[in-house]
């Protein structure tokens, strides 16, 4: 059994990679990730995981690099942060079109102009298409939990997709949290070595990346997204394991007391523990507050979403980031697509909140769903707090 | 006969009795959709030959990733990787980390398998360069050979840092004010060099052996080694497809494309230097890309290419190995 400890989320993360013993990773740093960087590469000196540690000379060439080691069989992982996450843009969906099982670790920052390293999730937003299943991580706990996750996710036949986890830059990675970090025994039981389908060796040579003309495009688009659908029963198959093993549960959607509410909350990431908390303050001041946080973003979760909002009357949406030009959040956009075909929906209203490291608090929470209680924002969608 | 009287000989000769010492096996097969006369998919084909079977080949976007692996068909007997443009050096370092890794950990069989990566000019040169030197100077058993047609063929013809002074290419083309590429060829060699690799060469499919030499030379190196190829691409050269070999063979006989290779540092001819060299001409003159050049240019590129080639001239004669240095040194 794991023991409860306090560790800086990074480090708590990056030990939670040395637990899945990776064999390859590839970095370039860039803050906030760069204590995973840091710490992977004091646990490949050290010598408590033997893998090959490359540290190369973009975040372009660290994907490509992770990608070239996972086609030869490796297991494999890579750590980044908003400009270097879109700086991997172009070999994102390359990895999951070529269905290898790697692993990455986003701490969540801003994206430039103005430059920023703060957190927000407007990072990952741009990377939604991409074809990579997505967890988002409340607090260090999950973190952990959900690196180990991953790969099992990853590496499963019936998914070989790339993964990344979501952990907000600063505000989880920089923060000492209590945890329990599994043991080896435990994480080995969990997670068998990784059987890949295809590798390249001269043994077996294979062609890997071919081109693929109109008449077989198609079908290869088709192929990559009945995956990622399908990646969500054995997302729920895994979680249950983890569950049976670890005792910790997760679930696409987690609710908090949305059985009767009015009003609720809809959150993804660290956020959604100050709204826990402002939920538990309304519900002081007696008003049928709720909140959903959303765990996994893609695949996303439609089946759980739409149980979830069941008997709620009004869903205020909160988004880290923004789709300039007029839809307001991604988030939002995407639940009011959810639901547009349901029978019954509730009302549903968009905050953008808690850009590049604007801080949120309890308060503001509160504020919001006082608010959204009416049923409609004097705006499309609300720059909550904005001056100006 | 003396012995010394007959070894010259035989050196003369060495490229008619080489051909029977190369390998029948084929890892780059028949059937692809190369361009009829391209001097690159040649490359490959002796390149693989040179390389044998226990080869990762990584593949920049260009040509030969789009006529070779044509889903669901590949030309490709080795184990072959395409990832994007920017980054065959990066993806080919990757593969190399991940099978060292793999050998140490007793996950496949312990035998040394070569990472390869290639790419062309515009792949190695432009938007690969970054990638190419990091992989380089992170040391790892990985070999680069960039096959170089002098310009985006793949696209149609633009203009790269390969590109030679005054080529005509669909974006620097032959206008009525500027004359086609209006800037010098990219020393990417003395990039390489700079490196400090253990091996960099310059290599033609013209001189096959010398080529495959260099290619099985570098597959031994233990670490980081660069050859650049160059290839006639009579497409983009607007020249006749049965003139590849031809062309490569002016190429170095004018002192256009130097032929040679830099070990340890020490720089070395590895054909038999021309007593004398043709006139650049008779290397432009077969090529539609530089049919608009005058005269008054063409003395401009003489001169240039006589200048490149006494600083290389200088560089053979005069570099000493790191080993040799290490050496004096001591003394």
């Amino acid at each position: 059994m794991g023991k409860r400890i306090g560790m800086e989320v990074a480090v708590a993360a990056s030990e939670a990679a040395a637990l899945c013993r990776f064999d390859m990773a590839a970095v370039y740093p860039i803050t906030p990730q760069s204590h995973i960087a840091e710490h992977l590469s004091d646990i490949v000196n050290d010598g408590r995981v033997d893998a090959s540690f490359m540290t190369v000379e973009s975040e372009h060439s660290a994907l490509s690099a992770v990608i070239g080691a996972s086609a030869a069989g490796a297991r494999v992982i890579t750590a980044t942060s908003s400009q270097g996450l879109m700086y991997m843009n172009e070999i994102m969906p390359i990895a999951s079109g070529m269905r290898l099982p790697i692993v990455m670790l986003v701490a969540n920052r801003a994206v430039s102009s103005p430059i920023n390293i703060w957190n927000d999730h407007s990072d990952i937003m741009p990377m939604r298409d991409t074809g990579w299943v997505t967890f988002f991580s409340d607090n260090g706990q999950e973190a952990v939990d959900m690196v180990i996750q991953a790969y099992k996710v990853a590496e499963r036949r019936d998914v070989m997709l790339p993964v990344n986890v979501m952990m907000d830059g600063f505000q989880l990675t920089h923060m000492v949290e209590p945890l329990i970090m599994p043991d080896q025994e435990e994480v080995d039981r969990f997670l068998p070595p990784l059987v890949p389908y295809a590798t390249l060796h001269p043994d077996k040579p294979v062609s890997m990346g071919t081109l693929g003309m109109p008449d077989i495009f198609t079908e290869s688009q088709k192929s990559k997204d009945v995956a990622l659908i399908n990646s969500i029963s054995v997302i729920r198959e895994v979680w249950k394991e983890w569950e049976e093993l670890f005792g910790r549960k997760y679930e696409p959607v987690q609710t908090y007391l949305t059985e009767d509410a009015d009003v609720a909350l809809v959150t993804m990431g660290s956020m959604g523990e100050t709204a826990e908390v402002a939920v538990d303050e309304l519900r002081k001041e007696g008003i049928k507050a709720g909140l959903i946080k959303i765990k996994l973003w893609r695949p996303f979760p439609f089946e759980d979403l739409k149980n979830a909002v069941k008997g709620i009357r009004v869903l205020a949406v909160t988004d880290r980031a923004v789709s300039f030009g007029g839809p307001g959040g991604p988030v939002c956009s995407e639940i009011r697509s959810a639901l547009y075909d349901e029978p019954s929906r509730p009302v549903i209203v968009n905050y953008i909140i808690g850009l590049g490291g604007r801080d949120v608090q309890v308060a503001d929470f509160m504020t919001m769903v006082k608010k959204a209680a009416a049923g409609k924002l004097s705006e499309p969608y609300e720059y909550y707090g904005v001056r100006g | 006969m003396t012995t010394s009287t007959i070894s010259p000989k035989i050196i003369e000769n060495f490229d008619l009795y080489a051909p029977k010492l190369v390998s029948k096996e084929e890892f780059f097969s028949p059937g692809h959709r190369a361009c009829q006369g391209c001097a690159e998919a040649l490359a490959i084909r002796l390149m693989c030959k040179a390389l044998g079977r226990d080869t990762v080949i990584t593949n920049a976007t260009g040509c030969m990733e789009v006529i070779s692996s044509l889903y669901p068909t590949t030309a490709w007997n080795l184990p072959w990787i395409h990832v994007a443009f920017p980054n065959a050096a990066s993806v080919g370092s990757g593969v190399e980390a991940g099978l060292k890794a793999l050998r140490r950990k007793g996950r496949i069989p312990d035998k040394r398998v070569k990472s390869v990566a290639i790419g062309g000019d515009g792949g190695t040169m432009d938007i690969g360069f970054q990638a190419l030197s990091g992989a380089m100077e992170r040391g790892h058993d990985l070999l680069y050979v960039c096959f170089d047609n002098e310009a985006y063929m793949n696209t149609g013809i633009q203009r790269s840092s390969g590109t030679p002074f005054l080529a005509a290419t669909t974006t620097a083309p032959a206008g009525k004010v500027i004359p086609g590429n209006q800037v010098w060829k990219k020393n990417v060699m003395e990039i390489m060099v700079a490196h400090n690799l253990p091996y960099v060469a310059t290599a033609s499919p013209a001189y096959p052996i010398d080529f495959m030499n260099k290619v099985k030379k570098a597959r031994e190196v233990n670490g980081p080694a660069y050859v650049h190829c160059l290839v006639t691409c009579p497409t983009g050269w607007r020249s006749p497809s049965d003139t590849a070999i031809q062309l490569g063979r002016l190429a170095w006989e004018t002192g256009v494309f130097p032929i040679y290779e830099v070990e340890d540092g020490k720089y070395r001819y590895t054909l038999p230097v021309p007593e004398k060299r043709r006139p650049v001409e008779d290397y432009m003159k077969g090529q539609g890309r530089f049919r608009h050049v005058t005269p008054d240019q063409i003395k401009v590129i003489q001169e240039r290419v006589d200048v490149e080639w006494e600083a290389l001239r200088l560089k053979v004669e005069n570099s000493q190995s790191r080993t040799e240095i290490r050496e004096r040194l001591k003394k």
